[in-house]
């Protein structure tokens, strides 16, 4: 087993980046993910790569949408004011098939918002990253250690299936140390063969586009494109659970919260109440089946959100509204304590045994 | 067996670095920990915290609400902290920057004039390191040769003296020693 | 014998483009170039948002398609990719001058080593017409039917003067193709602009001239008329910048 270090999230998703194989970062500076571009500005040009820091989130995103187009490994980082700016070349992206991976350190919102941790951007994130029928694979870690194994995970995905993918992170789990095992380097670059690197007079001309003027071609394209998608809801959910075996109550959280949620269902098993948390890892695709087992088995769900209220749509469509969804949420930047949500278990086992 | 602690002060006293040093530490050892700063403008010559846990099982939440240990380096954050910390929880104060006495009743307190000493001996900037020195004498399982380990595991070698300074503030504060010798 | 000829560069596809539009001039300068420096299979191109959206189906090089305006940006993330491709792009008024100020100014600003043809008819095509940032003072077009006024929308830009402000560009140059004389101006231009970018020189801008008979209301001639005597004062011809020549006079 490799030594493990301590690192910051935001920093060990960066290494974790260079040894999948990244050379291409284009960024711009932004609380709470800073980190990740001073980190890859540092080490970027000592290892053949490219740092570049961008005029605008906007510049940043296309710079990654050239890099990919020209078969590099390429990603950007912002936390959410800067992902809307860049949800213009998210939607070209997908709109080309290109892989590429995009960071979000989530600070609360809307607007300037706060600079605290947030988990508001999961519509924007699972539903509408930009206009246009597409999604992204999206990965929520929830640990340091999980920032960089997701990170060396996106890469690969993104390859996979020519698609973007978010880690959907927050500035707790960005700002936060713990002692982290990197992924080993990797050189391992999959092969491009649509990416344009020049003709060398020995092959048609390839052209990365998006625009195709003719209804039933571009239906088409969005056709093909949601049979993978497809493909990726069969094969790609990946969750936790915590205390499933034998729950009644289902916590549903992703991230910081599920942490929080932990800690408040280890007291409430400590109290007698059989509480359990299911942790979704992709929150698109959504751990549908594993929320529709839970359904059957459990007598009510909580889903514990930094947000108004955003992943509880998906727990009800998950589980067809077959159980109570109850809510706890917190937004700009406050974080629930675990006596909050072990506070809300009590008072659900109580409705649940009367 | 979890000790959630708590450091604050000004930005600039060294705080994240104290609170490093024991999250190295607690890693060292082989525990489970986690450190976690304040982040962001209020940084910029404002208050900083810094969470930090150690303990046996795997972190379930870094953030500290209830510390059983609070590092307080000047008076704003021994106002801010102090009804936080856990019944029977120990608060060290740098007595040089509070000049008041602790109100709780159910807490234990531990007083070094950091600032001074450090000022005295010619350690300056190293006041958080003379608390955490006072806050570890006390600490089961740490001797000196875990603390410097740690200590070289964050100070660059290109800065020996660095080594030096920051293992004689550690010792010097640990004359202060708060914890009765099994605790931690 | 053969005396002319379709470029190698140019693909065998009848373009989109009015009769009397310019852009056909000028996308084949761009190949004659690629053709004469023998590029073709190492260059990259990059299509705007605007009339020349389909670009890439006219050059016979690989093609990106960018979003509006941001081009440039597209073109850096290619070139630092792979930095021994040729890469361009080809911009309009709109998404150059407009929505892309951003993305131009800072790919110039870098000295980025691309190639950029920018394409400056002073009003938008492909939307049918209305004001660019280009446009000339009392010009009508769809978005100002009384003519543009100072007053409330400002004035043009005049982007190479711009752009010669900045220390990172290499070659700046405005050209026109209103008559034959101007367009072999033009191409020397064109090709001093890519050969910047295989000496490793840096950013090189050329800006056409152009006409859009349709969407001004005239006939291709009256348009070419238009551009000679109404754009060409307005936008004087000539090198802005060229960093090699300076050298030399400081030599």
């Amino acid at each position: 087993m490799a030594e493990k270090v301590l690192m910051k999230g935001n920093e060990a998703l960066a290494e974790a980046a260079i040894r999948a194989g990244c050379r291409h970062y284009f960024g711009y500076p932004i609380t709470p993910q800073t980190e990740i571009t001073a980190y890859m500005a540092r080490r970027l040009p000592k290892c053949g790569g490219t740092f570049l820091q961008a005029e605008s989130e906007i510049g940043a995103i296309n710079m990654v949408y050239g890099a990919a187009a020209a078969g590099r490994r390429a990603m950007t980082s912002s936390s959410s004011p800067g992902i809307s700016l860049k949800s213009e070349g998210l939607s070209y992206l997908a709109g080309a098939d290109l892989p590429a991976l995009v960071v979000n350190v989530q600070r609360g919102g809307p607007g300037l918002g706060g600079i605290q941790p947030s988990q508001s951007d999961y519509f924007q994130a699972t539903r509408a990253p930009g206009h246009g029928d597409f999604h992204m694979i999206v990965l929520a870690p929830a640990s340091v250690q999980e920032m960089a194994e997701l990170t060396t995970k996106g890469f690969h995905l993104a390859d996979k299936y020519r698609m973007t993918c978010m880690i959907l992170a927050d500035g707790t789990v960005g700002q936060m140390m713990e002692p982290v095992e990197l992924p080993v380097h990797t050189d391992e670059e999959p092969d491009r063969p649509w990416a344009v690197t020049g003709t060398r007079m020995n092959r048609p001309h390839h052209i990365i586009n998006s625009l195709y003027l003719s209804p039933e071609k571009l239906e088409e394209m969005n056709f093909a494109r949601y049979a993978r998608y497809d493909t990726i809801r069969e094969k790609e959910p990946l969750w936790e659970e915590f205390h499933m075996e034998d729950a009644e109550i289902c916590l549903v959280a992703f991230g910081i919260a599920a942490r929080v949620a932990k800690a408040a269902i280890q007291q409430a098993r400590s109290e007698g109440i059989r509480a359990g948390l299911i942790r979704p890892i992709t929150l698109w695709p959504f751990p549908e089946k594993a929320l529709m087992r839970a359904a059957e088995q459990c007598l009510a769900f909580l889903s514990v959100e930094l947000n108004m209220g955003q992943m509880i749509d998906d727990i009800r469509l998950a589980t067809d509204c077959r159980r109570t969804v109850s809510l706890l949420r917190h937004a700009g930047g406050v974080i629930p304590t675990p006596a909050e949500v072990l506070e809300r278990i009590r008072q659900i086992a109580g409705g649940a045994q009367t | 067996m979890t000790e959630r602690i708590l450091i604050a002060g000004f930005g600039g006293q060294g705080v994240l670095f104290a609170g490093k040093f024991l999250t190295v530490m607690g890693m060292l050892q082989g525990k489970q920990v986690s450190w976690l700063p304040s982040y962001g403008p209020e940084m910029r010559g404002g208050t900083a915290n810094c969470s930090v846990v150690i303990g046996d099982e795997p972190v379930s939440s870094p953030i500290v609400y209830e510390p059983d240990i609070l590092l307080a380096m000047n008076l704003p954050s021994l106002d801010k902290y102090e009804n936080a910390v856990a019944e029977n929880g120990w608060i060290f104060v740098n007595s040089s920057l509070v000049d008041r006495q602790i109100r709780r009743t159910n807490v234990r307190d531990v007083y070094v004039p950091a600032t001074r000493l450090a000022t005295e001996n010619e350690m300056e900037g190293l006041a958080n390191m003379i608390l955490a020195g006072a806050m570890l004498a006390g600490w089961a399982a740490c001797d000196e040769p875990l603390i410097q380990e740690t200590l070289k595991h964050l100070v660059s070698d290109k800065h020996p003296e660095l080594f030096d300074r920051n293992l004689q503030a550690l010792r010097l504060g640990s004359r202060f020693r708060g914890f009765p010798p099994q605790a931690g | 014998m053969i005396v002319f000829e379709r470029p190698n560069a140019l693909t065998d596809r009848d373009t989109h483009y009015c009769p009397g539009c310019t852009h056909g001039i000028i996308h084949r300068l761009v190949a004659e170039v690629i053709d004469e420096l023998e590029i073709e299979g190492q260059t990259v191109g990059v299509a705007p948002v605007g009339c020349a959206v389909m670009a890439y189906d006219y050059f016979a090089c690989d093609m990106v398609e960018a979003a509006h305006g941001r081009a440039p940006a597209v073109a850096t993330g290619i070139k630092r990719a792979n930095p021994d491709n040729v890469v361009f792009t080809y911009q309009g008024d709109g998404d150059l001058a407009s929505i892309g100020t951003a993305e131009t100014v800072h790919a110039a600003a870098r000295g980025e080593n691309i190639t950029v043809i920018f394409v400056n008819n002073a009003i938008y095509g492909m939307t049918g017409g209305q004001m660019a940032p280009t446009s000339l003072p009392g010009q009508i077009t769809e978005t100002s039917p009384y003519g543009r006024s100072p007053a409330v929308c400002g004035y043009p830009l005049r982007i190479c003067e711009m752009l010669a402000t900045l220390d990172g560009p290499e070659y700046l140059a405005r050209v026109s193709v209103h008559s034959v004389r101007a367009v072999r101006r033009a191409k020397k231009a064109v090709r001093r602009a890519f050969e910047n970018q295989l000496t490793g020189r840096g950013f090189s801008l050329v800006e056409f001239l152009s006409s859009c008979p349709t969407n001004w209301g005239m006939t291709p001639q009256e348009a070419l008329t238009w551009v000679e005597s109404t754009m060409i004062p307005y936008y004087p011809l000539g090198v802005y910048k060229d960093r090699s020549v300076r050298e030399a006079e400081e030599e």
